[in-house]
């Protein structure tokens, strides 16, 4: 049986200004998989995942959802779709004002009718789920940066979401917690049936949990390989590829591009 | 051992292969030798053709020789002359190899001057969408303080209350000492001229006129623009840096009713009854030097109720309830716009000050003009 896409991306032109960031990007997610958007610094990985997510509108092309297409929704359909999304940012993306507790609940507050002791009874699960009950009363400020990472998972699973996204989840982490967060994330994923959208260039992270994935380059500007990434390792037919996969370098640094052109 | 001075010569080697050569010390303290002018030695080779550049006769050099050899070959390679490198057989040969593998990137067009008719047209341009964007702002805050209303909204109450603690009581203090002063400041201005003519009770007028009608208002204003309208755009920056605002958008919920309203209505609320209590304090500063010129606090107040009307309050309370908007609007719409990057912040919270204040001087004149028209 071949299962319908999850999301799909069709002919993404991304773009500053006149400044292209990417173009003529394709691809499918299906329910399940981990994918991950990965490329060199710069290249769009996270301007991608703002598209995707529809914070920013591009230039052309469309993201559909269950094959409907997330630009041409209205506000309202557009708040469903997002119901079904678990989101965790480059930086945590906690709100600095609010406790821990707070930060879980507030979804749960947005998108559901549970009442109050009913919310804190998931908020204490969900933060139990990530190893931080417990810290319910704390502000983000007052636990460290891995900690942090894994209440902005805890408020991204407050929902039960269909799909999760995550924005480099392993920055400025120690190879240790790192690796914790990709069991959690794996764990969360095995244990729910969500599928997993991740930007990250971290290859520990990539080899250990990917099942699918994409290559943006940022000199051609434009997505130049598609798989999953242990058989990109070895079998891409773009050396960018393989050499990114096998942290290889080349002495042509060539990935400093900045031009401009236009979505045509 | 003494340092030989450094040197170069352009000239053709043992094979008629045209070279440049470098020789002698290169570091710091040596001066560049004036023969290598680069683009003059460039400009000699004549017809362009291929040069080699020797480094054989190097003793000590630090990075400016490496510099200076980049730029030759730049130099070379940006008008077409093919520049052969000679090994020299040290960490020299590596560092230039290094340097070279990358292509300098072809420089973008400088903007042409700020006077050039392109330039101009760029930046009226510019200002038009800011305007447009002031305005699209202004708008959907309103929308956003009018859905606030609504039961189902998502301003939180605890929000308001809190941002109502900081911009109201929390802003006393100063509020306090700049009013009294400017109160006093205000009599002192009039008693100079008041007194020639032996009509030093007007101060009094003087006072409370100025205070109700301008300098209550008008103060306040700029000390919560400062105090309340950089913090908010500061705030709101500091969240747009840390992700946090397209959490918000993602979660479904409105940056807008979530953090613009509730800063806006408690600014709107907070700042009239401040102005009430500035107003109160500046005619309090006008008795202390009015007492100091021989008026009794007696005939000051009673000449302050003969001359005082609702019209002057009414015109003080409506101009502090605009100046409010326009504070929170700066502020917040500062910090909406702010780039994702400390340094954003920082911007934000000054652009936030200066245009609250041109807002507020604007504003005041113009609202001067109307109630001039309507006779208030």
């Amino acid at each position: 049986m071949i299962q319908e896409p999850v999301i799909e991306v069709h002919g993404l032109c991304m773009a500053y200004d006149s400044t292209v960031v990417q173009r003529d990007l394709d691809f499918a997610v299906f329910p399940g998989d981990i994918f991950v958007i990965m490329g060199g610094s710069g290249c769009g990985k996270s301007t991608l995942l703002r598209h995707l997510l529809g914070l920013k509108t591009p230039a052309a092309g469309d993201v559909l959802y269950h094959g409907r297409s997330l630009m041409s929704a209205s506000a309202a359909q557009r708040r469903v779709m997002r119901r079904s999304w678990g989101i965790t940012y480059q930086s945590g993306g906690l709100f600095s004002a609010m406790s821990l507790a707070e930060n879980v609940a507030l979804p749960l507050r947005q998108y559901t009718r549970y009442d109050a002791d009913a919310i804190d009874d998931i908020v204490a699960y969900k933060l139990a789920l990530v190893g931080l009950d417990g810290f319910q009363e704390y502000m983000p400020e007052e636990i460290s940066g891995g900690m942090r990472k894994r209440a902005a998972l805890a408020r991204a699973i407050a929902l039960d979401p269909e799909i999760l996204f995550f924005d480099e989840p392993s920055a400025g982490l120690d190879p240790v917690s790192s690796r914790r967060l990709d069991d959690l994330i794996l764990q969360i994923k095995e244990s729910t049936g969500a599928t997993v959208v991740m930007v990250t260039h971290e290859l520990p992270s990539i080899f250990a949990i990917a099942t699918n994935s994409v290559y943006l380059d940022a000199e051609t500007r434009t997505m130049i390989d598609y798989g999953d990434p242990r058989w990109l390792r070895t079998h891409s037919e773009q050396p960018v590829v393989r050499q990114f996969l096998n942290r290889e370098a080349d002495v042509r640094r060539s990935s400093d591009v900045v031009g401009e052109s236009d979505c045509e | 051992m003494d340092a030989t001075a450094p040197d170069c010569a352009l000239r053709p080697d043992a094979k008629g292969q045209l070279t440049l050569y470098l020789s002698g010390d290169w570091t710091e303290g040596q001066s560049t030798p004036t023969s290598c002018r680069l683009p003059d030695m460039l400009a000699e080779i004549e017809p362009p053709g291929p040069v080699a550049l020797d480094l054989s006769g190097i003793g000590e050099w630090d990075s400016e020789l490496p510099a200076f050899c980049l730029r030759w070959i730049n130099l070379c390679s940006s008008r077409g002359i093919d520049c052969e490198r000679r090994r020299h057989g040290s960490s020299l040969d590596d560092l230039l190899d290094l340097a070279t593998v990358t292509p300098p990137r072809q420089e973008r067009p400088r903007n042409a001057g700020w006077l050039s008719v392109a330039a101009m047209k760029r930046n009226l341009h510019e200002i038009g969408e800011q305007v447009q964007k002031s305005l699209a702002f202004v708008g959907d805050a309103a929308v956003a303080c009018a859905t606030c209303m609504m039961p189902d909204s998502s301003m939180r109450w605890s929000d308001l209350k809190l941002y109502c603690a900081q911009a109201g009581p929390g802003a006393l203090p100063i509020i306090t000492l700049t009013s009294i002063l400017v109160g006093m400041i205000l009599a002192y201005l009039g008693a100079v001229q008041l007194q020639e003519f032996g009509a030093e009770i007007y101060v009094a007028d003087l006072v409370g006129i100025g205070m109700l009608r301008e300098m209550g208002a008008l103060m306040t204003a700029v000390v919560m623009a400062g105090r309340t309208g950089a913090a908010y755009a500061a705030q709101i920056g500091t969240m747009q840096s840390n992700d946090e605002i397209d959490a918000l958008t993602t979660l479904g919920l409105s940056p807008m009713e979530f953090l613009v309203a509730p800063r806006l209505l408690a600014l709107a609320l907070m700042m009239p009854l401040l102005t009430v209590y500035a107003n109160v304090l500046g005619m309090l500063g006008g008795a202390i030097v009015a007492g100091g010129m021989g008026i009794s606090p007696l005939a000051y107040l009673s000449e302050l109720v003969t001359v005082l009307s609702p019209g002057h309050f009414i015109v003080g309370l409506s101009k502090s309830l605009l100046f409010a908007v326009l504070i929170a609007i700066a502020g917040c719409r500062a910090g909406m716009s702010a780039s994702r990057s400390s340094a954003g912040v920082g911007d934000a919270t000054t652009e936030a000050v200066v245009t609250a204040v041109v807002y507020l001087i604007v504003a005041d004149a113009g609202m001067n003009i109307l109630f001039q028209q309507v006779g208030l």
